[in-house]
């Protein structure tokens, strides 16, 4: 189990190392490629020459690729100064780098995000998976049934539905028709109820169309494990239904279906941009929507590389939980 | 109706140029066109259900029957009140380019920007054309100016304060003016300033400056606290308006925080700063050292100004008229659903102002065969201006169908200057009269070209596409290049760029910094304005009689007499037929039925007065 | 139904048509059909015998001849976990201990299993469950019919594991299925079986899934166990040669029913039906030389939805035209005592079958 986790903890990291040489080489290349200097993004209408040369020694565009993404390592380890046209700005440890549009360092703000986006993420997942697998475990034992049948179109509807219509809609009837909920984003410290039904709607939508696959997900996962043999044996023990179902099918059924939500969790930790957008929730994905409206490269690279974190972070999580579901998979 | 059901889809006029002055329409936000182009189809199945919803459920209550009616604030007072107290809740989808007075250039941080900060002198509050004049804010009255037109004096109100308490100096007016010349790090904001005062750029800003009171900008004089004196190198009609720009505000050196200081500016006004969260929200809150009897500009009504910032502008655009928010601070006017919305059950919510922005397309002379003047010609003709107007949302939404290249809003212009014979012709295309230009330019079979077009900008490709429908009644084929509209400097501002991508056609749109000619048409149509990269003179027009014309306007003695030379400048740029513009714009906003003092201005394109706004509570 | 066979006699006697039995296990007329898309599949259909305790039947037949759905329809596991629409239908009588199970309710059915009637099954690594150490399958096992706490639960587990040959038990118990070899899976899974002193043992193929040397090995502990705990044995396989050395008798079964049935050295050297003959030629010997080919039952099992009429093996059955005016095709062959308990399903006289037997197979094998 030790060895397990130290390959997992091992190719986490060099994981992470490759995507940020690879998230850095797009953002160093691609300016080059297009011939667009980064640096006329940062100074507005006036392309003053002065501004454009204090913006490109700052960000040290000149520099080779590896100056900077050494750098770049060394501003998240070690903090750093960003110095051009006879001004220092100083980035704390850990730096993600510097937007000079809003002249913030990165982190603050990923730090001040993430936690919404979590909440919602998280939030979100409880209902899904709670919602989505009751379903899929309900329709696996009726199937054929007028449930199972009712239940899995629902479903194909929740897939199907894009979260930019069932937000509105859920917006247009639930707080602009019925003044039920204010569906309005409120920080948790400024008022944990206000929190709580501002989340509500954003939770529920976004729950929806996760819980929908889910549903499907778990009604597959669950008709196949009820057909191995490993269920029979349990029968053959004597065991209850219920027993037999709670305890050695869905243990199995489990298994794929966390592997999923570890994905989905870490995916929409980067990219619940839709659901935030729609019910203007600010979190990350609303940072690295306005940084691309903005052109804010660094930003968007901070944000890319916490996200892809998140995602790695996530998968790691899921393959120890695994492990512990799976025993075999200890082994491998 | 008709105009607002048929604009087609949910994406509102203006919303990206306007937040911006001069060059704005580059700055600009691109603000979820691309997301709004996938919910839009959406968007209209939620109104209309957001409609019956709010018919059914008695849901017009937010907006209680109090609203003053429409156009109620259009150039006029709305809802008078001297009453205090309350909170004023601006929500908004784009964050200012910079709060620094130094640095901003987008037009709704011109008109916030009078909360915190104060200049010399600024615009009148009043409604419409009455905002154009301009008053003495910190300084005791307009300028003494010399009789040469080179020598502005200023003198300083007494007990006008910082929020610390301590007085704000004639020193703390140059140390901020001084600090727009340090553009490597005070970027974005206006340089009209910098290029009066010191067209040579011989100071290098106070960054770098030797001087030990930092204050070497030779132009600039503080003989005393109280005075300030600014030396012209040439005469500059304008002058005073640069001045009143927030860019003309005071900085204390000791509470510079240079790069960042537009995260907390350091107030003069009668609100301060509590806290901002860019791209989130921001509050602000009395300042107790605005002493009220050295302003007659502002009425600080409200106790609080809070602002929100969402992303998604159909969602602001439902929490206005659902009563959540009193303005939209950006002012870019409600989108397709919203507008349908209001108009229909909230009318008395609205206004339809002009914005002041010319919305066009322009003919590179270098691109052939744009560079005959019959070939142009023929492409105005071509033009179905109805149609265009359509695109760009209709009467209300589009604007008034333009014939020349001069906004009402400004002095020396003449809405019924037709040299194409627009109006006479009902806004529709002249066949005969393009074909007849067609001939003359030698291509009576048509020929080809291409329509450059913002990708990120719905309404734009409208109008492209309206126009690539009407060349092609007279066999004119033109090809629709959607580029990166995030990219506007490097291409269509690349003349390199538009002549090897054969762009004989492109649409864009214009607003002016200040209510003059120099503030709008100068960088378009100035030959000295033409530039490698940044160009803003797309048609590479070269008049040296135009040229001269602006020389002798900027050296006017009064904008009066400017505003006839302006006016001769529109003709000739008329006569050049390098622009086709499409309308003067004007947009739909929101106005709560809480807001008080509410009214629209035209010399900052057509935004609520902020500094007079009020809430009832 | 009189048109189907139903003697459905005991081996050795005839089946007493007063019920209950006197007979520890006794099936009747046991039939299990499963609905399909394309029809009823007749996985069973009429099958009967009895099996007393301290003894062993071994079930032969190919795959989709119907024993692996006998055995599982003796342990309910067709009327447990059968959700949805479809399911299965089940006639007949299942007398175990003199309590019918067929009609009793589900749940008394299931606090048998277990208890009173064990399993084994093939693959012992499909059939423990990946996720969960062998000791706490045991324990599991024994604690639904015992109420006792899971340390005393846990001592009989390794105690059972002791039983069973399974090397430092008290360290093994902790293992999970993949860490034993194939072997030591099958005895755990007996281990689990056997856990709760059940008076009948059903093995499905328990050692098809293994290696020859291992085969033996638990076959020779299923056997000592028999001996030691007396309960009765039911063995399902394909392989002749596996029963011929346990069992106490022999039941063949084709297409749903029994062809052939009688004390193990009957069937095993006498053996009077054609697919037995085939069975036998199919099965590999330690005395016959490997040069020699084999010889399988040639053709393929019947459609268990639409089986053959007559006799189901005509369609296979070298000797299909032995009889007059075509009966094998039309007429289903009824068993018949052919004397020591020994009956057999076939058109054919007995003497026919005893000379081609002793002429035309024999020598062969």
């Amino acid at each position: 189990m030790l060895a397990y986790l130290i390959r997992r903890f091992a190719a986490a990291i060099v994981m992470l190392l490759i995507v940020m040489l690879v998230t850095f080489g797009i953002f160093f290349l691609v300016p080059k490629w297009t011939g667009v200097d980064p640096a006329t993004m940062y100074v507005g209408k006036q392309s003053d020459a002065a501004a454009l040369e204090a913006v490109r020694s700052k960000l040290g565009l000149g520099d080779p690729i590896f100056v900077q993404l050494f750098d770049f390592v060394k501003g998240i380890l070690a903090g750093r100064d960003y110095t051009g046209g006879g001004s220092t700005i100083h980035c704390d440890a850990p730096c993600f780098g510097y937007s000079f549009k809003n002249e913030q360092a990165i982190w603050p703000v990923l730090k001040d995000r993430f936690p919404v986006t979590l909440a919602l993420v998280i939030g979100a997942a409880i209902l899904w998976v709670v919602f989505g697998v009751l379903t899929g475990v309900v329709s696996a034992l009726k199937r054929g049934t007028l449930w199972d049948r009712f239940s899995m179109t629902v479903a194909l509807a929740g897939v199907s539905l894009p979260i930019y219509f069932t937000g509105l809609l859920s917006l247009a009837v639930f707080t602009y028709g019925l003044h039920w909920l204010d569906g309005q984003y409120v920080p948790f410290s400024d008022s944990p109820g206000g929190w709580f039904s501002g989340l509500l709607l954003p939770w529920i939508t976004l729950a929806f169309l996760q819980a929908a696959m889910y549903a499907r997900l778990t009604r597959a996962t669950m008709l196949e494990v009820m057909g191995e043999d490993y269920v029979r044996t349990a029968r053959a023990k004597g065991l209850s239904e219920s027993t037999v179902i709670g305890k050695h099918a869905m243990r199995s059924t489990m298994a794929p279906i966390l592997t999923v939500l570890g994905m989905d969790i870490g995916a929409l930790i980067g990219g619940a941009i839709l659901t935030e957008t729609t019910y203007s929730i600010p979190g990350l994905g609303q940072a690295v929507l306005q940084a691309i409206n903005d052109r804010d490269l660094p930003v968007i690279l901070g944000v890319t590389l916490i996200t892809s974190a998140a995602v790695i972070f996530a998968n790691l999580v899921v393959d120890l939980l695994y492990a512990v579901i799976d025993p075999r998979v200890r082994l491998a | 109706m008709r105009d607002f059901t048929d604009s087609g889809p949910a994406h509102r006029t203006g919303r990206d140029t306007q937040g911006a002055h001069y060059g704005g329409s580059e700055i600009v936000t691109t603000q979820g066109s691309s997301r709004r182009k996938t919910a839009a189809g959406a968007a209209i199945v939620v109104a209309a259900l957001l409609s019956t919803a709010a018919c059914g459920g008695g849901g017009s209550s937010d907006n209680g029957g109090k609203a003053p009616g429409f156009n109620a604030a259009n150039s006029k007072v709305a809802n008078a009140s001297a009453k205090k107290g309350g909170e004023l809740k601006f929500v908004g989808t784009q964050d200012a380019d910079s709060w620094d007075p130094q640095r901003g250039y987008y037009g709704f941080m011109w008109d916030y920007a009078r909360y915190y900060t104060r200049t010399l002198i600024t615009y009148k509050p009043g409604p419409g054309k009455e905002s154009e004049t301009l008053v003495p804010d910190i300084a005791t009255g307009l300028a003494d100016v010399s009789a040469d037109k080179k020598t502005y004096t200023y003198h300083l109100k007494d007990g006008v304060k910082w929020e610390d308490g301590k007085p704000v100096t004639s020193k703390d007016v140059k140390y901020g003016i001084e600090r727009i010349w340090a553009q490597d790090v005070i970027s974005g904001g206006p340089v009209y300033l910098k290029d009066v005062l010191d067209p040579t750029g011989e100071y290098k800003g106070p960054y770098k400056d030797t001087s030990p009171d930092k204050l070497g900008l030779k132009a600039i004089e503080t003989p005393d606290d109280k005075t300030i004196v600014f030396k012209l190198p040439a005469p500059n009609v304008d002058f005073q308006q640069m001045l009143a720009m927030p860019s003309g505000s005071p900085v204390r050196q000791d509470k510079d925080t240079q790069s960042k200081y537009g995260l907390k500016p350091f107030s003069l006004g009668p609100y301060k700063w509590e806290s901002y969260s860019p791209n989130k929200s921001m509050v602000l809150v009395r300042n107790s050292n605005w002493d009220p009897k050295t302003d007659d500009v502002r009425k600080a009504l409200p106790d609080k100004i809070s602002l929100t910032l969402l992303t998604s502008a159909d969602d602001m655009d439902n929490r206005l008229i659902n009563g959540d928010y009193d303005v939209d601070i950006n002012g870019t006017g409600l989108g397709a659903a919203g507008r349908t919305k209001a108009l229909q059950q909230h009318k008395g919510n609205v206004d339809n102002p002009d914005t002041g922005y010319i919305r066009y397309a322009v003919f590179p002379q270098t691109v052939a065969p744009m560079d005959n003047e019959h070939c142009r010609k023929a492409v105005i003709y071509a033009a179905d201006h109805k149609s265009l107007q359509t695109a760009r949302g209709g009467p209300q939404a589009g604007g008034d169908i333009a014939t020349n290249m001069l906004p009402p809003i400004i002095s020396g212009s003449d809405p019924k200057y037709d040299p194409y014979g627009v109006t006479a012709n009902d806004g529709a295309a002249n066949i005969a009269k393009a074909k007849e230009e067609l001939g003359l330019c030698g291509k009576p079979g048509g020929f080809s070209t291409t329509i450059a077009v913002r990708n990120n900008k719905q309404v734009e490709v409208a109008t492209a596409q309206s126009m690539q429908a009407a060349l092609a009644k007279v066999n004119i084929k033109a090809d629709i290049d959607q580029y990166d509209g995030a990219q506007t400097t490097g291409i269509i501002g690349n003349p390199e760029v538009v002549k090897k991508k054969n762009y004989g056609i492109i649409i864009m749109g214009w607003g002016p910094d200040f209510a003059s000619g120099q503030g709008f048409l100068l960088p378009l149509v100035d030959s000295k304005y033409i530039l490698p990269n940044g160009n803003n003179n797309y048609s590479m027009l070269k008049d040296p009689a135009i040229d001269k014309l602006f020389d002798d306007a900027i050296a006017a003695g009064t904008p009066e007499e400017a505003a006839g030379i302006y006016k001769q400048i529109n003709q000739k740029v008329s006569d050049h037929a390098v622009y086709l513009p499409f309308v003067f714009e004007k947009n739909v906003k929101w106005r709560s039925s809480r807001l008080t003092n509410v009214y629209t201005t035209t010399n900052n394109n057509g935004f609520y007065d902020y500094a007079s706004l009020g809430v009832e509570k | 139904m009189t048109d189907l066979n139903k003697t459905g006699a005991a081996v050795g006697e005839p089946v007493a048509a007063e019920r209950p039995s006197d007979a520890f296990l006794d099936v009747r007329d046991l039939k299990v059909h499963f609905p399909t898309d394309d029809g009823l599949v007749k996985s069973v259909d009429g099958l009967s015998f009895s099996l007393e305790k301290g003894k062993t039947l071994g079930i032969v037949g190919e795959s989709g001849s119907g024993k692996s759905v006998t055995s599982m329809g003796i342990m309910g596991l067709h009327t447990a976990g059968q959700y949805g629409k479809r399911k299965a239908q089940i006639s007949g009588e299942i007398w175990l201990n003199g309590k019918e199970l067929l009609s009793a309710d589900p749940d008394e059915v299931r606090k048998l299993r277990g208890r009173d009637m064990a399993m084994i099954f093939q693959d012992p690594l499909s059939a423990l469950h990946p996720y969960f150490t062998i000791g706490k399958q045991i324990v599991e096992a024994y604690r639904v019919h015992h109420d006792v706490d899971k340390k005393t639960a846990r001592t009989r587990a390794i105690e059972m594991l002791d039983r069973v040959g399974i090397p430092q038990p008290d360290k093994r118990v902790d293992s999970y299925p993949h860490e034993f070899s194939g072997g030591m899976r099958q005895r755990a899974m007996i281990a689990m079986s056997l856990v709760n002193n059940p008076d009948l043992l059903i093995a499905d193929e328990p050692t098809t899934a293994l290696d020859v040397t291992v085969q033996a090995q638990i076959l020779d502990l299923i056997r000592d166990l028999q001996k030691e705990f007396g309960s009765a044995v039911i063995i399902i396989t394909h392989d002749l040669g596996v029963v011929a050395e346990l069992a106490d008798d022999i039941l063949v079964m084709y297409g749903g029913r029994c062809v052939e049935r009688g004390p193990a050295e009957k069937v095993f050297y006498e053996p009077r039906h054609p697919y037995t003959w085939g069975l036998l030629g199919s099965m590999p010997r330690i005395d016959r030389e490997e040069t020699e080919r084999l010889i399988p039952v040639k053709g393929s099992p019947p459609s268990l939805i639409n089986i053959p009429s007559g006799c189901a093996f005509n369609p296979r059955c070298p000797y299909a035209d032995v009889p007059k005016d075509n009966i094998t095709r039309t007429v289903r062959p009824d068993l018949a005592d052919g004397g020591s308990g020994h009956w057999t399903a076939c058109h054919m006289t007995p003497d026919e079958r005893e000379r081609i037997w002793t002429e035309e197979i024999a020598p062969k094998l």
